[in-house]
């Protein structure tokens, strides 16, 4: 089994707020990043598939179709985005960098012909990140 | 669903790495630079690693306020710009970064609850790093 990692750079916009809780308890929860106007980030995301290495072709998967993905369904629905009001999975969702890793796992888990999804990595800062290895 | 938070936090301190085990001569041949008598420093970084299932309701695995304020109060405001080899935990043990990841580790595991601990990684250079998953946890 050979692990392989692509990275990609999103930049999108967000704030949290949850339906389940008064706006006290928002702004108490979630604090300056309950401001409704939203903030942004410059998001690293790294995908990371397993799979047996070909003997003809030497790939664990084909580089430029991960990319492709990569782009089709995360990036062209992401990238200069405001996520709370154009990623569907955030409008009943706080988009955390949680949910954000668990979005985009389930939009690349069915997408990958030839290697397996092992893990979806999702920095929102150097200084933060969030691994989802699936719903197991 | 179970995700994995990692956090990331700096602090500076001193050491020297002497074992009162060793004779001067075999200090010197393991060591080396670091047996130094007058220590040397570091710009650590920490990683910590929790996990859990995300909460429905906050979208969150633990408040980052509360895994900050616990490290802050209870790790960084230990170390940052302190020589370990003053303090109480490393009178008998050498501060290699080993034994600071493993100590860290267990401040982290006795205190902190709101999610459970995975790892704690500490870059101690750029070029390198040490790594703590507990005693009995598989490593991922």
């Amino acid at each position: 089994m050979v692990y392989l990692t692509r990275k990609a750079e999103f930049s999108a916009s967000h704030y949290y707020s949850s339906p389940d809780f008064t706006p006290e308890e928002n702004l108490r929860v979630f604090g300056k990043c309950n401001n409704p106007n939203g903030h942004g980030h410059n998001y690293t995301l790294e995908v990371t598939v397993k799979g047996e290495v070909d003997p003809r072709s030497g790939f664990v998967v084909d580089l430029k179709q991960l990319k492709e993905v990569m782009h089709r369904e995360v990036l062209d629905a992401m990238d200069h985005r405001f996520l709370n009001k154009e990623v569907p999975e955030f409008f009943t969702k706080v988009p955390t960098t949680e949910n954000l890793a668990i979005a985009i796992w389930q939009r690349l888990k069915t997408k990958l012909q030839t290697a397996s999804l092992h893990r979806v990595r999702v920095y929102e800062t150097p200084d933060l990140f969030v691994d989802f290895y699936g719903e197991d | 669903m179970k995700a994995h938070l990692t956090r990331r936090y700096l602090f500076s301190a001193s050491h020297r790495l002497h074992s009162p085990q060793m004779s001067a001569d075999e200090n010197q041949s393991t060591y080396g630079k670091c047996n130094n008598p007058h220590g040397h420093g570091h710009n650590y970084a920490l990683e910590v690693t929790v996990s859990g299932p995300v909460d429905a309701r906050t979208g969150m695995v633990c408040n980052l306020v509360d895994l900050d304020n616990y490290v802050e109060r209870e790790v960084l405001s230990r170390y940052n710009l302190e020589n370990l080899n003053t303090l109480q935990e490393f009178a008998e043990t050498v501060p290699t970064t080993e034994n600071l990841c493993v100590g860290i580790f267990e401040i982290m595991e006795r205190g902190f609850l709101p999610a459970h601990l995975e790892k704690v990684r500490i870059e101690e250079t750029m070029m390198n790093s040490f790594e703590y998953t507990g005693q009995n946890e598989p490593h991922r």
